[in-house]
């Protein structure tokens, strides 16, 4: 038996805002960076994936995570939260198959994810989740890349960075994207967007990388993410 | 006394090169007695997919309604039309979920994919069991006359005159050999861009 509230946690305040979901923003802000860049013929994303300390065994979770053959899912914020929302995404996508005999189209899925984010603003006895996510998908041949708020707005991007330092995150791709940009070029431009605000040396154990193209989605292993750092170096 | 058999009527779908026909009869009968000479049981799901049911009346309307709902929310949603292979699953899921009380019905598909232009047939039955085949499908309660018919007339790439004849025919003369369908008939033929509906002259009896 569960005893559940009501009446929503999330209310307005005067001024007409939501206050909840902006402390969630703040949530997100305060989280790990993360990266996604699309490109004419896929897209990237990246995040950072700093421990705290070196006991931590850093291959055993993962914060690019795949959801369907053709989307792939990343974030900045809380992890705990991500997890719930990655679940229901696989859920969402697999549901949709047994329907359709289809593969989700990425922009369904993004508009059904939102759409759990925004109930848990207007929910009796919950909170927002405390994360945004980058989803990315190649489906109807070409590149998807899109942001789910803790609002439960969604926002379609040509590149984009969250959590923290995003803002400098932000102009550095105002600077280096084109449309013209390749897959190739894109992971490069990827993995400089989060060296900028990156403390240390970047190798294959702390940053994480996933790429969407027309054979699919999928994580990149450790070798893989050491040969585009080399690139860099 | 059959539910299948208690308001009469078949169907056909065939496919031809490029193009696709779908029929049926316009018998709505009360198991012996006509009541009605109008029921046509061929409904336009979009410009280029249409459904076609035999079996119970009642049912007969409530599945086409259902689906109407069904797609034309999918094609506000995803916008975009949709195929006519993923209306097969959608119709199959729909007949399955009610599998221990299922709807007295046999549909059959006629469609053009919006993507690949391809012409497609398909039936379930009353459970949703998808059938694919490459020629002709066929339902209703002169299903076996049909089948017969079919067989000895069909043959691949017709142009839509042909397989307008063809199907017509078809169709015409099975009915003719079964108490439950017949009094009157509709043809479509479905090609890219273009749908000709015609009604056919038959025995009213």
């Amino acid at each position: 038996m569960s005893e559940r509230y009501s009446f929503s946690l999330t209310t307005f305040s005067p001024s007409g805002k939501l206050v909840q979901i902006e402390y969630a923003l703040n949530a997100v802000t305060a989280g790990a960076p993360s990266v996604g860049i699309k490109a004419s013929n896929g897209v990237v994303i990246a995040a950072e994936k700093k421990q705290k300390s070196i006991l931590y065994d850093e291959n055993s979770i993962h914060k690019v995570e795949q959801i369907t053959e053709n989307i792939g899912m990343i974030y900045s914020g809380m992890g705990p939260d991500y997890r719930v929302l990655l679940a229901r995404a696989r859920k969402i996508a697999q549901v949709y198959y047994r329907r359709y005999q289809e593969s989700i189209p990425t922009i369904q899925l993004v508009q059904q994810v939102s759409n759990v984010m925004q109930e848990y603003t207007q929910s009796g006895g919950v909170r927002p989740f405390g994360v945004s996510l980058l989803i990315c998908g190649f489906d109807n041949e070409r590149p998807y890349l899109f942001q789910c708020d803790p609002s439960g707005a969604y926002f379609a991007w040509k590149a984009t960075a969250l959590g923290k330092n995003h803002l400098n995150g932000k102009t550095f791709l105002e600077k280096r994207y084109s449309d013209e940009l390749e897959l190739e070029d894109a992971v490069h431009t990827a993995i400089l967007t989060l060296k900028e605000s990156f403390e240390g040396v970047m190798d294959e154990n702390n940053i994480e990388l996933g790429i969407a193209d027309e054979k699919g989605f999928r994580r990149l292993g450790p070798s893989e993410v050491n040969d585009y750092l080399a690139s860099i170096a | 006394m059959s539910i299948m058999s208690y308001n009469g009527g078949a169907c056909i779908a065939m496919k031809g090169r490029n193009c696709i026909a779908i029929a049926s009869d316009l018998r709505f009968g009360i198991q012996g007695q006509t009541v009605g000479m109008d029921f046509e049981k061929i409904f336009p799901m979009n410009d280029h997919l249409y459904l076609g049911l035999t079996g119970l009346a009642s049912d007969i309307l409530t599945v086409s309604e259902r689906l109407e709902f069904h797609i034309k929310l999918y094609e506000l949603r995803e916008n975009r039309k949709i195929s006519p292979k993923t209306f097969l699953s959608v119709l199959s899921n729909l007949l399955y979920e009610k599998r221990f009380g299922p709807y007295f019905i046999e549909p059959v598909i006629a469609g053009i994919d919006p993507k690949t232009r391809q012409p497609f047939i398909a039936s379930c039955d009353l459970i949703g069991c998808p059938m694919e085949p490459e020629d002709f499908v066929v339902t209703g309660t002169c299903a076996t006359q049909l089948y017969g018919m079919c067989e000895a007339l069909w043959k691949p790439d017709m142009q839509p005159d042909e397989l307008f004849e063809c199907c017509s025919q078809a169709l015409l003369n099975a009915v003719d050999r079964d108490a439950g369908s017949g009094w009157g008939a509709v043809v479509h033929i479905i090609e890219v861009g273009k749908v000709t509906t015609r009604r056919l002259k038959a025995r009213m009896d």
